[in-house]
């Protein structure tokens, strides 16, 4: 299984990561390895076989819908690179001018 | 006898009873991680202060009569991957250099509320991602057993302060192996307790439906003690688990006779490196002795493990790890380009084509669709090293359209056939027994260069995860180049008590784990 640079920096859109024409090189050769690697999963026979997302068999659990204490928003913002007090500012999701 | 010689158990014992003040065991820890670490590297902060206070606060309580909680005293080292409020946390990634989580894990909160003193965080590979600690944005832990090796991974920095007396106990995280693995690979005892046995809430996510906390410590004794303040229910942890926990240290005596060990005879093939498999099979021998059958079995799918491991936890870290944004906490690219190769990022349009470069399509400066997906890009880039970045990728690959089926949800269903293994192994033995790795511990840069090589270091340790069960790993041997070899023991969902009264008794029978080495001999 070989995977095309196309591919991979398709993928790294997805990923949302920044891939220099190096990193792509080595990715498109890593990745061909690694998933030739797992393709060996085609050679198990899973017919009827239901995939399991979750070891235990453990069910949804809900709690009553009561507002609760949680973070304050001083608490929340502590680590934002950018912010205002109140919100996380992040550059424009339109066009190309606005806060970074 | 120093408080560094001593077991967790004396030491909450000698605390108790006033024979030792929790200042001075705090003190005896903090004077050998000051002297030994520098050469091995196994804490990326160290709470000094912090520390010094809670002990002197313990010490305050028990002069005033006031009740001591079960871990009163005891030094205890966090795995970085933990949020902990008043001590950084960085997972060993750039993209968390500096970060103060608001709040503290479920397990770092019952450590505190039992009066244990935490004394640092301990080096990883970079989100929990890797088997011998070279994926630490903070450079690697060095094994203490001999410096130019690695611990093993990802909780290496956490074996290699156990292993080094630098911290009596440690705790852990198992997402493939990452507490067994370094701990076989340190001569020390690491458990990874059942899915849902101990809270996650404040574990920083890798693989949430594989991800378990566990302790670290010497002996299956100290394991105990441990285990004990951490698990339970955590209403804060939608899958742990209900189930009430056992006293696990009063239920360590017991005899093995009656007690079915599985061992499977493909684990010993040709990969398993003959020292390791001598280690492994005399410490079978010794369980006989004490009582146990040993019954050989078959486990058919195991072979398929890594394989369905490396889809299945990439696929989760994709998805976890996309909450770093560069928005809400952790790294942020400046705008005004990529500091590693400006002008040379060549994103995708969004037909999937790359642009060419300085012909951008998107409509943002660099070809990004918006100056947000490029904050995004750049952030994440920027912040993220290679190992990190490999799994987000082919954890995004195999969940993209047109692969899912082929990868992610075939991967799933062996998961099935593999957890069907066990719960078929389980109706002819109580426990599985075998190596943790196919070698003892190898040297750093040996592998770090192959990624899919490094891959395959979990063949032994991944399984567990994948069905959701226990394993345990604790020194069984050395190598004659003086290398501990470690043992696993693996046990139904739930099934603690066994293991830990397995390994407490084969510990009383062999002094393996007693063995240190020669970086912790106290100077002369």
């Amino acid at each position: 299984m070989s995977l095309s640079r196309n591919d991979v920096a398709k993928v790294g859109l997805l990923a949302r990561l920044a891939l220099s024409e190096t990193d792509l090189d080595t990715m498109t050769r890593e990745l061909s390895t690694i998933v030739g690697f797992v393709s060996q999963l085609e050679q198990i026979d899973t017919t009827d076989v239901a995939p399991l997302a979750h070891p235990l068999d453990t069910q949804n659990v809900f709690r009553a819908d009561i507002p609760q204490p949680s973070l304050t928003t001083a608490q929340a913002l502590q680590s934002a690179p950018r912010h205002d007090g109140e919100c996380f500012l992040v550059p424009a999701v339109l066009g190309d001018s606005g806060a970074n | 006898m120093q408080p560094s010689d001593m077991s967790a158990v004396d030491l909450v014992t000698a605390v108790r009873h006033g024979d030792l003040t929790a200042l001075r065991a705090t003190e005896a820890f903090l004077e050998r991680i000051e002297r030994l670490d520098s050469q091995i590297n196994a804490f990326l902060s160290v709470d000094r202060e912090g520390a010094l206070r809670t002990a002197a606060a313990i010490d305050e309580k028990r002069k005033a009569g006031q009740p001591l909680g079960p871990l009163a005293g005891l030094p205890v080292a966090v795995k970085d991957a933990l949020c902990t409020f008043d001590q950084p946390t960085t997972c060993a990634s750039k993209m968390l250099a500096g970060f103060r989580p608001p709040y503290d894990a479920e397990v770092v909160a019952r450590l505190r509320a039992a009066d244990a003193v935490i004394v640092g965080k301990t080096n990883m590979d970079e989100f929990a991602m890797g088997g011998s600690n070279e994926n630490s944005a903070f450079g690697p832990v060095h094994n203490p057993w001999d410096l130019t090796r690695a611990p093993g991974g990802s909780s290496g920095g956490s074996a290699a302060c156990v292993a080094a007396d630098m911290a009596p106990v440690a705790i852990g995280s198992d997402t493939g192996g990452s507490i067994r693995q370094p701990a076989g690979l340190c001569g020390i005892t690491g458990l990874k307790p059942t899915y849902g046995r101990v809270s996650r809430r404040g574990l920083v996510a890798f693989a949430s439906s594989l991800d378990q906390i566990g302790p670290m410590a010497r002996s299956a004794a100290d394991c105990a003690l441990l285990l004990e303040t951490i698990a339970g229910h955590d209403p804060g942890d939608a899958t742990s688990l209900e189930s009430p926990v056992p006293p696990y240290g009063a239920d360590l005596d017991g005899p093995l006779e009656g007690v079915r060990i599985g061992r499977v005879p493909a684990h010993f093939g040709a990969g398993l490196c003959p020292e390791v498999a001598h280690a492994v099979e005399e410490a079978f021998a010794a369980f006989r002795a004490a009582g146990a059958t040993i019954i050989d079995i078959d486990m058919p799918h195991a072979d398929a493990g890594v394989a369905t491991y490396y889809l299945v936890a990439p696929c989760e870290a994709s998805s976890n790890l996309a909450r770093y944004d560069g928005a809400h906490y952790g790294h942020r690219a400046e705008p005004g380009g990529h500091r590693a190769e400006p002008g040379r990022l060549h994103p995708v349009e969004p037909g999937g084509h790359r642009a060419e470069p300085g012909k951008g399509s998107g409509a943002s400066g660099g070809g990004f669709e918006s100056a947000l997906v490029e904050m995004y890009c750049r952030s994440r880039a920027e912040g993220f090293g290679p190992e990190v970045k490999r799994r987000i990728m082919l954890g995004t690959y195999a969940l993209s359209a047109g692969y899912y089926d082929a990868y992610y949800a075939k991967a799933l269903k062996v998961r099935r056939l593999i957890r069907q293994d066990y719960l078929d192994a389980f109706e002819k033995v109580d426990l599985i027994g075998g190596p943790v790795s196919a070698t003892a511990a190898f040297k750093l840069g040996e592998k770090s260069g192959d990624p899919l090589a490094m891959y395959l270091v979990d063949l032994y340790t991944v399984c567990t995860n994948l069905a959701g069960v226990g394993g345990i790993s604790f020194p069984c041997g050395f190598t004659k180049g003086g290398l501990p070899i470690g043992f696993q023991l693996q046990a139904p969902a739930l099934a603690e008590p066994l293991l830990l009264r397995a390994t407490d008794r084969y510990q009383h029978l062999t002094d393996w784990h007693r063995r240190r080495p020669a970086i912790a001999a106290r100077p002369r």
